[in-house]
């Protein structure tokens, strides 16, 4: 990316900004409260019995479990939704980005400009969930901040790769597909609520090769410095940057590709 | 002459096996009101987004202020103000801050962008509306909101793709006048429209495009002079009494059209045709005698009406 690149990007995320001003109360409950709401019931609830059976389910208590690991599936969910209902909106229901081009701006910068207000607004988010998680007793400040990268990165590598199979799609009904089929499993089953290693021997691998997977170890490990054993495994937290760092790149890359195919055709 | 603003030779594209613009040549010279005129599919919006660089040229040659937009699109779209067809306004934000994001994609300082913002909505007749929201706005104000954004970066050259189909009459004659008030101050516009009283109001030169190609080019005036005597006597018929009437009508026009609900007869002298008509007892049963306008001219050229 060159200096003008960044440049034309940063006038794009501006006007993201401008929007989210008057968008943020629609966001309020997927972003913040819906989080939060997770963290009582599966946390706090669910926890009592966990923690209460023999205490021997897990070596640590549950609250602080789930609530690494809603980190990066809070990320999940929000990067996800940003990468496919405002690309869905700027190429189909509002043609926004069709007018954006005829601008200096083109498909580049309009793809940039929305990375970089994501991580932004994934930051923001992300802080926001934190903080709460911190009140409830859940998570220790310093971990729990520190935490918030590893956050982000999962957060934006679903942003790039939802956004570059969106403009394969025609029609929202994809959309619902994809969350349905690909991001409500992945939030159940990817090691958020339960270590994998609770999963069948048969499905474990499967769990492995998802992207929230690598989110999630990578936030645990860094919110809950010093576990091991049954909780995480013991893949290098490498492992998991380079796994969410090129599937970003990738989307990115095919992002900006599928975005100059379809608006500049 | 001076170096045509826009120069088009052999300007191609298709889209796989199907040829949208088929090798036209035309010249746009600075200040001048310059119209595409056809039906739908004509090839007039895939020529627009050529010009305005966000479509990729499949062939022949194409300058917008000398640059090639193959080579610089971006340089071009830093001089152009594009209201495409369809409105693309960002429904998130208020009427102002649409303009301000388009100020703020080229590259202006807010201080600039603000008093231009005034200035623009003043124009399109929206100051009230500063701070509204754009979905409740009419389809009019919609457009003419369209229209002040295009014109944010005080483009050289402004792009019109159909800017008033969907508009009611009063909305659209609204339109027209700050289009003509553009063109009084000196604005080089494009229009693309498939109206021809919107060509006739408001370019100076048009061509008229039929599947991909240029058929015709001029001024309305020339147009119609070329294409279609002064005047036109429209004759309607009872029911199955068309067929029949044609026949006699023979010799009467220096042409004649055939349409499904009624004949054309293009004539020099409408009162001698009328006259012919009455001497061989021809009885139509609505006659209406009008001026020849670009309607005739396109129907000339096609064989086809303009909205079918």
């Amino acid at each position: 990316m060159t200096s003008t690149t960044l440049s034309r990007s940063l006038r794009y995320a501006e006007s993201e900004v401008i929007a989210y001003r008057r968008t943020w109360r629609g966001t309020v409950i997927t972003s913040f409260v819906n989080p939060v709401f997770f963290l009582a019931a599966m946390g706090l609830g669910l926890g009592q019995l966990v923690d209460g059976g023999t205490g021997q389910s897990l070596p640590i208590p549950f609250v602080p479990f789930v609530a690494s690991g809603l980190i990066a599936a809070n990320a999940m969910q929000n990067g996800a939704s940003d990468g496919a209902f405002p690309v869905m909106a700027g190429v189909i229901w509002r043609k926004n980005f069709l007018g954006t081009i005829t601008t200096p701006l083109g498909p580049t910068d309009i793809v940039w400009g929305r990375l970089i207000w994501g991580v932004g607004r994934l930051t923001f988010t992300l802080l926001v969930f934190v903080v709460i998680a911190v009140l409830f007793g859940a998570l220790e400040i310093g971990p729990a901040l520190l935490a918030i990268a590893p956050g982000v990165l999962t957060g934006i590598a679903f942003t790039s790769v939802i956004t570059a199979w969106t403009l394969t799609r025609d029609d929202g009904r994809s959309l619902s597909t994809l969350f349905r089929f690909a991001i409500v499993p992945m939030f159940l089953f990817s090691g958020t609520f339960f270590p994998i290693s609770q999963l069948p021997d048969w499905l474990e691998p499967m769990a492995y090769v998802t992207p929230l997977f690598h989110g999630v170890e990578l936030a645990r490990k860094i919110a809950l410095p010093g576990v091991n054993g049954s909780i995480v495994t013991d893949m290098s937290m490498w492992v998991h940057v380079a796994y969410l760092g090129v599937m970003t790149a990738v989307g990115i890359y095919l992002s900006i590709r599928f975005l100059d195919r379809r608006i500049r055709p | 002459m001076t170096e045509p603003l826009v120069q088009a030779r052999g300007l191609t594209k298709r889209f796989g096996e199907f040829t949208a613009v088929d090798a036209v040549d035309f010249d746009i010279q600075k200040g001048e009101a310059f119209g595409f005129l056809g039906p739908n599919g004509a090839g007039k919006t895939s020529t627009m987004k050529m010009i305005t660089t966000v479509s990729p040229i499949t062939e022949g040659k194409l300058m917008v202020f000398g640059v090639d937009p193959m080579v610089d699109g971006r340089s071009i779209r830093q001089r152009i103000g594009v209201v495409p067809q369809e409105d693309n306004l960002d429904l998130e934000l208020t009427v102002a801050e649409n303009l301000f994001i388009y100020g703020r994609y080229h590259d202006m300082k807010k201080s600039e962008i603000n008093p231009r913002i005034d200035e623009l909505l003043e124009f399109a007749q929206l100051t009230e509306r500063h701070d509204s929201q754009v979905e409740p706005l009419s389809g009019g104000m919609k457009r003419r909101l369209t229209i002040a954004r295009a014109l944010i970066n005080d483009p050289d050259l402004i792009i019109l793709d159909e800017p008033t189909t969907g508009l009611d009459p009063q909305a659209r004659h609204l339109l027209w006048d700050r289009l003509y008030r553009l063109k009084q101050q000196g604005a080089t516009l494009i229009i693309t429209t498939h109206y021809m009283d919107e060509a006739e109001q408001l370019c100076d030169r048009l061509v008229v495009m039929d599947q991909g190609k240029i058929v015709a080019e001029g001024s309305p005036r020339e147009l119609i002079r070329q294409y279609a005597p002064r005047e036109v006597v429209e004759l309607r018929f009872h029911e199955g009494r068309q067929d029949s009437a044609v026949l006699e009508i023979e010799g009467l026009a220096s042409r004649s059209e055939v349409l499904a609900d009624r004949v054309l007869l293009y004539t020099d002298d409408a009162d001698a045709t009328q006259d012919g008509l009455h001497a061989r007892g021809i009885q139509p049963e609505q006659v209406l005698v009008r001026r020849s306008t670009l309607e005739d001219v396109f129907l000339r050229l096609t064989g086809r009406g303009l909205i079918d």
